[in-house]
């Protein structure tokens, strides 16, 4: 069986016909192009596939492409117009919130959730909002203070 | 990680869903697939058919009328965890609600989903066990409603038969003097349950009236502690009583613990009444 599909991903639509069986990390990835959305442990524990569904972060790894026809992606490609950074990108930069990157897309996706729903979280809101990714480089404090930075501004 | 191939349908309404739950045998109901989607990838299980019930609106939604709390059984972890009259009439729900997973968990992971797949490492049937939770379940001889008491029925296992669709979940709003807590051993990289403790107690001119626990997490279904209940009822909830009730929980286990590599049954067994004591505690000091 295939389901005809329609899904806009970064702000540009994908009609394809999928098996149910598809993931939606493998539409995002293999149809639709974009690969910064990672697949981790593929078991809904290490956030690395974490991406916007509609705005809101959910993980790419544990839903069916068929569940989200007619939503909106957002992948960590599609945070920020072209060619420039959001400031959560910004502050991960600044603050170096990242040493191998792999967990990065999700991280910053997942910090994006974190201030939406609490723009102004003590470190410990920070810790607890994020404990669904794990970086596994362990570079857990310059992640806060990049979440730090993005909701306080530089210097915090 | 891929599942087994398998059949799409969509259901838009409750009757939809009953309907294709008929026409095509083995089916699974979808909702949130944050229980169903792991065991598919995992192929632990591969249904010939899903049928998506994730759309039907009449299925969402937490409403508080004449005492009674209804949750609709596609309400998410996040919308539990959110809800200011959840948060008023069932501070337990709420917040075990919230220590479910993470924030993407939450974002898609039903209550109707999770209690239908009754992992014994999860949260909210230690709470809907403890609290009498009563599950209305629409099947093909009409509409029934089972209490929490018969629901869970063991490991991964409820009442709920082949064309099922659990419509909604009811608990009994917070009376005067009831206090109630969710407290929890969680795992440090799942976040499951090692151990789930929920509380209610009811207080009544400085005399225990009421009292409700039950755990979860190293019991094969959420489990009612009735020795500690009957060790709180007619006391004054000092913190001595409350250690005591809490040590009679070694009783309310049975005889099959669950362990693992990361805490062996005889460790949880040790710990439980810590962890209970500290759901009575915080469940004693809300029912002032």
């Amino acid at each position: 069986m295939k389901v005809p599909v329609n899904i806009t991903i970064n702000g540009r639509r994908y009609q394809r016909d999928v098996e149910p069986r598809q993931l939606l990390v493998h539409f995002i990835r293999d149809l639709g192009g974009v690969t910064g959305t990672k697949i981790g442990c593929d078991t809904s524990q290490c956030g690395a596939c974490t991406v916007l569904l509609d705005g809101i972060a959910v993980r790419s790894c544990t839903c069916l492409a068929v569940q989200v026809d007619g939503s909106s992606v957002t992948t960590i490609e599609g945070l920020a117009p072209a060619g420039t950074l959001h400031p959560i990108q910004e502050a991960f930069w600044n603050t170096h919130g990242l040493q191998c990157g792999f967990c990065t897309p999700g991280m910053i996706l997942a910090s994006h959730e974190l201030l939406r729903q609490n723009p102004q979280p003590s470190d410990e809101e920070i810790r607890h909002g994020l404990e669904g990714n794990l970086c596994r480089c362990t570079g857990y404090q310059n992640i806060v203070r990049a979440v730090r930075e993005a909701a306080f501004g530089r210097g915090q | 990680m891929y599942s087994s191939p398998f059949d799409y349908y969509r259901a838009a309404t409750v009757d939809e869903a009953s309907a294709l739950l008929k026409k095509h045998p083995g089916a699974k109901l979808l909702a949130g697939g944050h229980s169903l989607i792991p065991l598919l990838k995992l192929r632990l299980a591969a249904p010939p058919a899903l049928i998506d019930i994730g759309r039907i609106a009449e299925l969402k939604g937490i409403t508080v009328k004449d005492g009674t709390i209804r949750i609709g059984a596609l309400t998410t972890h996040a919308d539990l965890a959110a809800s200011t009259a959840l948060r008023e009439s069932c501070p337990a729900l709420a917040e075990a609600a919230k220590q479910v997973g993470d924030p993407a968990v939450r974002n898609r992971g039903t209550i109707g989903g999770n209690v239908a797949h009754a992992d014994p490492a999860s949260d909210l049937p230690t709470v809907l066990t403890a609290l009498g939770a009563r599950f209305t379940v629409t099947g093909p001889r009409g509409t029934r409603t089972i209490d929490a008491g018969g629901f869970f029925t063991g490991m991964m296992t409820t009442a709920l038969e082949d064309r099922d669709l659990l419509s909604a979940i009811e608990i009994a709003a917070r009376q005067k003097g009831q206090g109630m807590a969710y407290v929890k051993f969680s795992h440090p990289a799942s976040r499951y349950a090692v151990i789930g403790v929920a509380a209610s107690v009811t207080v009544s001119s400085g005399t225990c009236t009421a009292a409700a626990v039950a755990i979860g997490g190293l019991v094969p279904r959420a489990t009612r502690a009735a020795s500690v209940e009957q060790a709180l009822i007619g006391q004054t909830l000092s913190a001595g009583t409350l250690a005591r009730a809490a040590s009679e929980v070694a009783r309310d286990l049975g005889t099959d613990i669950l362990g693992d590599l990361y805490a062996s049954a005889d460790y949880r067994k040790a710990v439980a009444p810590v962890w209970v004591k500290r759901a009575l505690a915080a469940a004693a000091a809300r029912g002032k």
